[in-house]
């Protein structure tokens, strides 16, 4: 068969000698933290852990509820980007990542190398990210965010990307888009952060920031075969559905973990972020209802992560009737986006990946600076309906930056990688489906 | 011989089996297919993208018999699956010029029962 077997500038061997020499440059200045003073709370630093142990169950969640969407032939294509992108976004996080994002602050727009290869990331706290627990579990926690956020670009170019040019854009973007904003949103020093802008747990850093790159991708990988009417539908509901079930328990870790402590503020946290995804579930499927005369089940899985989506960056800062609201708003905004944008500008965002985290996102930021409420979170603002309207332009501003640097950006790695190494499958390969011809196997035998 | 196709509503298929077997033949061969016939499909709807005119999910069975089976089998496939709707199904009766038994060689209407 053609291109199954292809000998290019990413052929194995190049690639295991570059992680060697990468991880050799990591060994030379890897160390133990010193022994800080342990002022670390058993409580907090398990809620932590669990935390991070949901959210990274969330990446495993996306690509069940992706695989579900895409058709039969590149089932196992979607689970293998996302599983591996868990793999290596994870090393690269705790080679060059977390200090990219989190190290000491340079000029207000990146972390500096002093924490390359987790170096002084250790047992004890650090007082400016998180007092109560050890830094390395801070850092694992950020990890599952730097894992999650590319594998939703997935669902911009599913079932056309070539796989090596998957793994190098992935890395690429994860550096020189992921890292620099997470720095500017939360990273000690960074300007988002010093400008006031509100993002609890990665509304910004996460959502818009992979939305808008997935609007990229969609735009610059082009429609697939056959869009938009002669796709099959989804090939399996059911996987969806428990991918999605899967994504809503792990956002309880995602946003009440963001609290990064276990008390008052991640309880409403917790329950912020369940109404709204309520709200968001049901107000989609009556959308559905009202235009198609049925509501869907896709339609409402959909809305509920939509709604996920926008209480995230609010969850830290919101009463539980604003999160009602806000999943209302999360419902309508990416139902009509989906439903009349993007038929009218004919681009194949396959599973919606700017539709629901893009817009959702900027929903989410925006909705932030309506209800944001220093009675519930003091380290907070208030927003307009507190008496500061100035709240909503600065979280609008956070997110133009946000837009414009991740869509740009975004957009020339992928013309870049494009350039090298071609982002597509040949017509052929897309017409036998990815499974087959990017990984040598399939997902569903027809007997036995 | 005959080679007697019935493609079915899929949930008259219990019903069907049970007339059949009350004509005592009990030999049938059961797949689940999707097609379409004059009432065309119905549109799904997947994120308000509509899919006109889905192929719909029907049963086929794929029953041989001797010359005479014929009509009872035909007769046992109309009671069990009419409902008087659009959409029942059909039945082709075939000519089967062969038909050979794996276990012991025997052919024609000795291994068709």
């Amino acid at each position: 068969m053609r291109g199954l077997t292809k000998k290019g500038p990413l052929c194995p061997k190049r690639l295991i000698i570059l992680v060697i020499i990468f991880w050799a440059l990591a060994l030379c200045t890897d160390a133990h933290a010193a022994g800080q003073e342990p002022t670390v709370d058993s409580g907090d630093t398990t809620w932590i852990l669990v935390s991070a142990a949901l959210v990274m169950l969330m990446t495993p969640g996306l690509a069940f509820f992706y695989g579900g969407l895409v058709r039969r032939k590149n089932m196992l294509s979607v689970l293998m980007q996302c599983l591996m992108i868990l793999c290596i976004v994870s090393l690269q996080w705790a080679l060059l990542g977390y200090s990219l994002s989190f190290g000491p602050d340079k000029g207000s727009i990146i972390g500096g190398l002093e924490w390359l290869g987790l170096k002084g990331v250790g047992a004890g706290p650090n007082a400016d990210y998180a007092s109560t627990i050890p830094h390395q579990a801070f850092m694992m926690f950020q990890m599952m965010f730097a894992v999650i956020t590319p594998a939703l670009i997935i669902g911009a170019f599913a079932e056309r990307m070539k796989f090596s040019s998957f793994c190098v854009f992935t890395l690429l973007w994860t550096t020189i888009v992921y890292d620099p904003v997470a720095h500017w949103v939360w990273g000690v020093g960074g300007f988002l952060r010093e400008s006031g802008a509100l993002d609890f747990a990665g509304g910004t850093v996460v959502h818009i920031n992979a939305g808008m790159t997935a609007l990229a991708a969609a735009l610059v990988l082009g429609r697939r075969q056959g869009y938009p009417n002669d796709i099959s539908p989804p090939h399996n509901l059911p996987l969806a559905v428990l991918g999605a079930a899967l994504l809503w328990f792990g956002w309880f870790g995602f946003n009440a973990g963001s609290a990064l402590s276990a008390g008052g503020l991640s309880v409403s946290a917790f329950t912020v972020t369940h109404l709204a995804a309520a709200a968001a579930g049901v107000t989609w499927a009556l959308l559905d209802w009202l235009k198609h005369k049925k509501p869907t089940t896709l339609g409402m899985i959909t809305g509920v992560v939509a709604g996920l989506v926008a209480i995230t960056p609010a969850s830290g800062f919101v009463t539980p009737m604003a999160a009602i609201w806000i999943g209302v708003g999360a419902g309508i905004f990416p139902w009509f986006v989906v439903t009349y944008i993007k038929t009218a500008f004919n681009y194949d965002d396959s599973l919606d990946a700017f539709g629901v985290h893009g817009i959702g996102g900027i929903w989410g930021a925006i909705a932030t600076g309506i209800w944001a409420s220093k009675a519930v979170n003091p380290a907070g603002a208030d927003g307009l309906l507190y008496g500061n309207p100035m709240q909503i332009w600065i979280q609008i501003k956070a997110v133009i930056i946000t837009i414009v640097y991740s869509f740009v950006v975004g957009f020339i790695l992928l013309k870049l990688v494009d350039l090298v190494l071609k982002l597509r499958v040949s017509e052929h390969e897309e017409r036998i489906g990815l499974d087959l011809t990017q990984h040598r196997e399939g997902s569903y035998t027809l007997i036995s | 011989m005959k080679y007697i196709i019935g493609i079915i509503q899929p949930d008259r298929l219990d019903d069907v089996l049970k007339k059949l077997t009350e004509k005592e033949i009990h030999l049938a061969t059961v797949s689940s297919v999707i097609g379409r016939g004059r009432q065309q499909g119905v549109a799904e709807v997947y994120r308000s993208h509509r899919e006109p005119g889905n192929l719909l999910k029907k049963i086929k069975l794929e029953i041989a018999v001797n010359e005479d089976f014929v009509d009872k089998t035909i007769n046992a496939i109309i009671d069990g699956a009419r409902t008087g709707q659009i959409g029942d199904g059909k039945i082709f009766v075939l000519d089967l010029p062969e038909c050979i038994r794996i276990r012991t060689g025997d052919i024609g209407n000795d291994a068709i029962g």
